[in-house]
Order: C-alpha cells, then sequence, then structure tokens
C-alpha cells in the first residue's frame, strides 16, 4: 500500500472516520447463501464486503483419537487460494491460513455446538467431520467471513447414512445436531481507535486485531493477532459489542 | 477418469437415450458468469451439469522467480484444484496431486498456444482453477472457464479456447460425458479447440477405438464445441452491456 493511502486511512479512522463512510462499529454489507454445493454434506457461501469465502463439510469413517475413544473427529482447515489475493501464493499452508483455521476451529469446538460424542459409530470406529474454508475474495476480515461461512456450512449439513460400519454416499439420515451459532466479531485498532469490521486496507494499517466468538451466552474463543496491544477494559467492552453484533449475525445464518 | 468405478456398470445407452436421458449429441446444461471475483484480473464462474468450478486470472505481472524469467515472453502458468468437498465420495486431501499435476500443465499448455506471450516479456501469467463440485468432465470445464476469465483480465489471445470430451457408451459415441458415463464408459477423449481454425490445443484419451469411432468422436466434440463458444462469448459480451457495479459470486442451486 502506498503512503499517501496509508496515512489517509490512519488519518480518517484517528478521526473517528472511515474510508467507506461506515461508523466504527458497523459491517459491511454480509450476505449468506446456503447450501449452495450438493456432493458435500453441508456448504456455505459468505461475503463480507468484497470478501467472499465458501466453505463446505465432508463425513468420513475414522479412527478415534486415544485419549477420547468415544468421540469424534472435528477438523477444520482453511486454505486461502492464489485466486482470492495478489498477496496468496500457491504452497503449503501459511501461517495465516493456520491461524485462521484454528481460530474458526476454537470458536466451534470450545462451544460445543457440536455433539462428538454422536459421531460414536463402534468401538475403534467413529464419524469424523471434515469443515474446509476456501477464501475465494480477500478484501480483509476473513475471520469473520471463514466464521460466517463454516457456521453456516454446520447448520446446512445432513447426517450420512451408516451401514455395516460404512457411509453411503447420496443418502442421509437427518440433519447435523447444532446446539448453538457460533459467531465472531473481530474488530481493528490504530492507537486508541478501535473498529468492527476491517477493510484489507484498514488490515494494512492497523497495529492489531482482537477477534472474539460468542455463542448467545457465552465468549467462546478469542485471538489476539498484531503487535498492537489491548487493555482489559477494551476486551471487556468489546465483549459486549460482540454480543449485541452475534445477534445481527446470527439472524443471517 | 474421475476415479475408481464403483458398483455394477448401469445401461449407458438405451433407445437412443443416455442415462441423464440426453441423445449422443447433447451437452449438458451449461452456464458461464464473467467477473465474479474483486482482486483477480479476471474470473470466470462456470456451471456445467452438476460442475462448478470458478476460474481466475492474474497477470501480466512480474515474474517470480527471476531464473523463471523469458526475456521474450510471458511465462504461462496454471493451478487446477479440486476442493476436498467437491467430490461426491470421501474427503479429499487438499494439495496437488498426480492428477491435479497432470491436468494442470496439460491445461497451461492449451492457453501457451493461443496467448499472445510475447507482448509481455520477463513477466507471468497465472490461470488458477478451482473445482468447488465435481460431475466428470472438470478438466473442460475449467478450460472453458478459464478462457473466459482471461479474456476478461485483457490477456491478448489469438482465439478464445472451449473444450468438451467425448465418450463411448455401451458401443455409442457420446459428446460430454457425466460421472456414470466417465466411470462406466469404454472410453474417454477430452479435446479443447481454437475454434477460430479448428485447431486442437488439449488432447486426451483412454479407452479402446477404432478408426470409426475416432472421426465420429472428433465430428460430435465440433459440433458441440461451437455451441460452447457462443455461451463463453455471451458471458463476456454481457460484463460490457449490463456493466454491475458489484462483484459476487452466486452458485446456482439445482
Amino acid at each position: 500500500m502506498n503512503e499517501i493511502k496509508r496515512d489517509t486511512l490512519s488519518a480518517l479512522l484517528l478521526a473517528g472516520k472511515r474510508a467507506d463512510g461506515r461508523g466504527m462499529h458497523d459491517y459491511r454489507k454480509i450476505t449468506v447463501q446456503k447450501a449452495p454445493l450438493q456432493n458435500a454434506e453441508g456448504s456455505a457461501l459468505a461475503t463480507i464486503g468484497k470478501s467472499q469465502v465458501i466453505a463446505g463439510v465432508k463425513f468420513d469413517i475414522a479412527t478415534p483419537f486415544a485419549d477420547r475413544p468415544k468421540e469424534g473427529v472435528f477438523s477444520t482447515s482453511a486454505d486461502l487460494l492464489p485466486l482470492a489475493s495478489h498477496l496468496f501464493e500457491t504452497g503449503p499452508p501459511s501461517e495465516e491460513a493456520i491461524e485462521l483455521a484454528r481460530v474458526v476451529d476454537r470458536g466451534i469446538r470450545s462451544s460445543g455446538t457440536l455433539d462428538l460424542e454422536s459421531f460414536f459409530i463402534e468401538e475403534g470406529k467413529v464419524l469424523a467431520l471434515y469443515l474446509d474454508i476456501y477464501i475465494l475474495d480477500h478484501d480483509g476480515n476473513l475471520i469473520d467471513c471463514s466464521a460466517l461461512a463454516g457456521m453456516s456450512a454446520l447448520l446446512s449439513a445432513r447426517m450420512p447414512k451408516i451401514e455395516e460400519g460404512k457411509i453411503i454416499r447420496g443418502e442421509y439420515e437427518g440433519k447435523l445436531p447444532i446446539k448453538d451459532k457460533v459467531v465472531t466479531c473481530t474488530f481493528g485498532k490504530l492507537s486508541d481507535k478501535v473498529f468492527l469490521d476491517p477493510t484489507l486496507d484498514e488490515e494494512k494499517g492497523m497495529d492489531c486485531r482482537l477477534t472474539l466468538a460468542t455463542t448467545p451466552n457465552h465468549l467462546c474463543a478469542a485471538q489476539k493477532g498484531g503487535w498492537g496491544a489491548v487493555s482489559e477494559r477494551e476486551i471487556m467492552s468489546l465483549l459486549d459489542i460482540s454480543m449485541e453484533k452475534g445477534k445481527e449475525l446470527r439472524s443471517l445464518l | 477418469m474421475m476415479g475408481g468405478s464403483k458398483g455394477e456398470k448401469p445401461v449407458l445407452f438405451e433407445n437412443g437415450k443416455r442415462i441423464d436421458g440426453r441423445g449422443a449429441g447433447d451437452l449438458r446444461p451449461i452456464k458461464i458468469v464473467c467477473r465474479v471475483l474483486n482482486d483477480a484480473d479476471g474470473s470466470a464462474y462456470i456451471e456445467w451439469g452438476k460442475n462448478k468450478i470458478l476460474a481466475g486470472v492474474y497477470g501480466p505481472r512480474e515474474c517470480i522467480p527471476r531464473h523463471d524469467q523469458s526475456l521474450y515472453r510471458a511465462v504461462v502458468r496454471c493451478r487446477y484444484n479440486m476442493a476436498p468437498f467437491s467430490g461426491m465420495e470421501e474427503h479429499g486431501r487438499s494439495g496437488p496431486n498426480r492428477r491435479s499435476k497432470e491436468l494442470s500443465k496439460v491445461i497451461k499448455e492449451a492457453f501457451e498456444n493461443v496467448i499472445i506471450s510475447e507482448n509481455f516479456p520477463k513477466t507471468q501469467i497465472d490461470v488458477f482453477v478451482e473445482v468447488l463440485q465435481s460431475d466428470g468432465g472438470t478438466r473442460c470445464a475449467a478450460v472453458t472457464a478459464a478462457a473466459v476469465a482471461l479474456a476478461d483480465a485483457g490477456i491478448p489471445m489469438k482465439d478464445l479456447p472451449c473444450a468438451v470430451a467425448v465418450c463411448k457408451i455401451d458401443g455409442k459415441m457420446a459428446v460430454d460425458p457425466g460421472k456414470e458415463e466417465d466411470n462406466f464408459g469404454e472410453s474417454d477423449m477430452p479435446i479443447a479447440f481454437s475454434p477460430r481454425n479448428g485447431e486442437v490445443l488439449l488432447y486426451q484419451m483412454d479407452g479402446l477405438l477404432t478408426r470409426e469411432e475416432l472421426a465420429e468422436g472428433f465430428a460430435l466434440a465440433k459440433e458441440a464445441s461451437a455451441k460452447i463458444r457462443e455461451i463463453q462469448a455471451d458471458a463476456i459480451r454481457k460484463v460490457y452491456d449490463e456493466p454491475k457495479e458489484e462483484r459476487f459470486l452466486t452458485i446456482i442451486k439445482e
């Protein structure tokens, strides 16, 4: 990003304004397209502003982890596709992709929204749920966009039919049970100014970001990123905003 | 070519009809939307039967690493990739495998023929193809969509390539095999054409064919490719006839 643009954006943010005219606690336009794919057991396409993310759910048979023999497997991965941004390259997952996947994973996992014990089939055999997050277009705030796509994909997911310990592909037995809708709110911080849903340009100039994942009643995961620092008081007040904004986000799912 | 045949072979051709009710020369429904991504220099989304494929193009941009640069032309690169949730079967592994590397190579070579790369020395042109849902014939759909994305990026080309496969099912030649026909058919032959002069830019084949069957296959593919070419041109034209402020991928549900 060139210096003039960076300086202009910083000056605006420091004055409590944003380049696209939004308020400091406003999201860009959000859309969620539910279950656009048919081969996947669940799917969703979410957009926030010009960021676009598609998520897919697949089930497989797996061996449970030795320390949790009665529980199914849940795994999240994220791909920053090279077609999504001139900043992304082909090759093994970057730190950014791994962090993204892990933040989304933690929100879903620790909320207890998935009942992993219901994935048990028989001794040594469980269902594995793979949630794959595909970044198609990058204009900032990929975490919230991915969390929306991921949650919506889970909500649309169908349970595979199982016979004699095998998945019968193309046949389903009801929906994947989901307890709570988990959503994330990501804030950027520049100097003492905090703003919701940073664009890519804002991300390039900001000091740090804070992501809070929430269920309707709880904080269920958090992640700070970037070199800047946040105060305890800021975290408390951003949780209040996240709980409020969470209602808005959940209504789209 | 999509992978292991599963289960019993169904009847593929009976009373002039194929398993999905098509005649031998009928294509599956094809829809192309040009310009669906914001950051890519060019993009296109294709739905071909149940295939759902996204193509994005970047370039000409600086060629990195520099030892790959050519002083005489742009380097064309291609990555064909299938999403791990794209298939009906088990969860795929992410990252390139032997199949996707081969397809990336033959798709790249098809475009190397038509891109006027000597206009852009020391640069690279990247073609990225992501298969979001697969239903047989992904490489042909990929070439068809990538050609539109390249045109959208303003990359000068001698022609707009398009591709289609032909197959032999229960002894009959037919165009555009679906997944079942791909898995259980006797032969599969994907072809990409330069429609202007009929030159073949991508050509693969497996199975057994007689000389007559080969000729019949080419005739079917040529006829179908003319229709595909029209759909491509319409998609590009639409971007200029009805310019849109926002670029969004909209996936059409069945």
